[in-house]
């Protein structure tokens, strides 16, 4: 993988966790990966209308014996909490990759509160939170927390850091 | 607005899952689950007792998953309500093998039969066919269900039961989601890995 960009490489590593279902609420930072997902035959790429939705598709597809991720940005994740009741009494993973806004050079103020309240409100819902803050390890952090969330039938997520992912640029 | 089903829940549901076969039924929290609970506990039921709204995407999750399956979630209308955008979600997906049948008694009857929108100005069967649904479908009486049944089966359609608001005794399932869980994938053979 040595060359790729890093949103490659997590790919590659989806694909390594035999991820086959993609559920997303489109956001820059995860452009790469949808559109990936889309161009995959073997992949499903499903656009959701709320953050939520994509935790009971991950479960459903568990129960179908498939696995899901779930591509959000940071002020989607205050949607999921009760729907990550879910996973945390069916005892079924749950993998999802967060791009963080409000945390790095944030010029939108409405991204803050979310954004900042992120990591604490996934914890205190059950959830073990990883974070990847250079390319250098992105990869390898999402090849781990995969691992994690589907051996082990916990739910995971990776934040995908402002700073990684670039500030989204308001001025054209 | 439309206060006005007369179906019998019990009945509805007795007739939707007779013979079910291998059929994947997924219910919604609160009465759908204990209808279908009644109608027969077997291990394809999935029964929701929590995350409202999930239940339809719950059921695509398994459609995608099992393409070669029918999957039939049953919910209520305040349930279908509260999940209102996955009915655009499984429209854009538009996955053969699954339908959808809300029991719509036009109110949220777990919590003290409080009036939902479907009994205010809310037409489901109606948002389904905007959101793209290839066919939709309302039942008032017996024959209707009859002649919706089979159709549940095989296409994708999504169909509301206009029910009485009389309450059934609960006929309570299995919660344990870990247990439904584990049970379900391993009678339609999803090996652990």
């Amino acid at each position: 993988m040595s060359g790729s960009s890093w949103q490659a490489q997590v790919f590659a590593a989806l694909k390594a966790a035999r991820v086959t279902v993609v559920g997303y609420v489109p956001d820059a930072g995860h452009a790469h990966l949808i559109e990936a997902a889309h161009a995959d035959p073997d992949m499903r790429a499903i656009v959701l209308t709320t953050e939520e939705e994509g935790i009971a598709l991950a479960a459903g597809a568990w129960l179908g014996g498939a696995r899901a991720v779930l591509l959000m940005q940071s002020s989607g994740v205050g949607n999921c909490i009760n729907m990550l009741s879910l996973p945390l009494n069916c005892r079924m993973p749950f993998f999802t990759l967060v791009t963080m806004r409000g945390e790095w050079a944030e010029f939108n103020p409405w991204q803050v509160p979310m954004g900042s309240a992120t990591p604490a409100v996934l914890t205190a819902a059950g959830v073990h939170v990883r974070r990847a803050d250079s390319a250098d390890d992105v990869a390898e952090i999402v090849a781990a927390s995969a691992a994690l969330a589907f051996d082990s039938a916990v739910p995971v997520a990776v934040l995908l850091s402002q700073r990684l992912i670039g500030a989204k640029a308001f001025v054209k | 607005m439309r206060n006005d089903g007369t179906l019998d829940r019990r009945a509805v549901v007795a007739a939707l899952l007779r013979d079910p076969g291998d059929l994947l039924v997924v219910t919604g929290l609160g009465a759908p689950s204990y209808d279908a609970a009644a109608a027969g506990e077997r291990p394809l039921n999935f029964y929701l007792w929590g995350a409202m709204g999930g239940a339809a995407m719950v059921g695509l999750g398994i459609a995608l998953a099992q393409p070669s399956r029918r999957v039939l979630v049953l919910t209520g209308d305040g349930e279908m309500l509260m999940g209102i955008g996955a009915l655009a979600t499984i429209a854009a997906a538009a996955p053969p093998n699954l339908a959808i049948a809300v029991l719509d008694n036009a109110r949220y009857g777990e919590t003290g039969s409080q009036r939902s929108h479907t009994g205010l100005t809310t037409d489901l069967a109606a948002v389904a066919a905007a959101c793209g649904w290839p066919a939709t479908a309302v039942a008032r009486d017996m024959d209707e269900v009859a002649a919706l049944t089979p159709r549940l089966r095989r296409e994708a359609l999504f169909a509301v039961f206009r029910i009485s608001a009389n309450e059934e005794a609960r006929h309570l399932p299995p919660r344990d989601g870990a247990y439904l869980a584990d049970r379900f994938r391993r009678t339609i053979g999803v090996v652990h890995d």
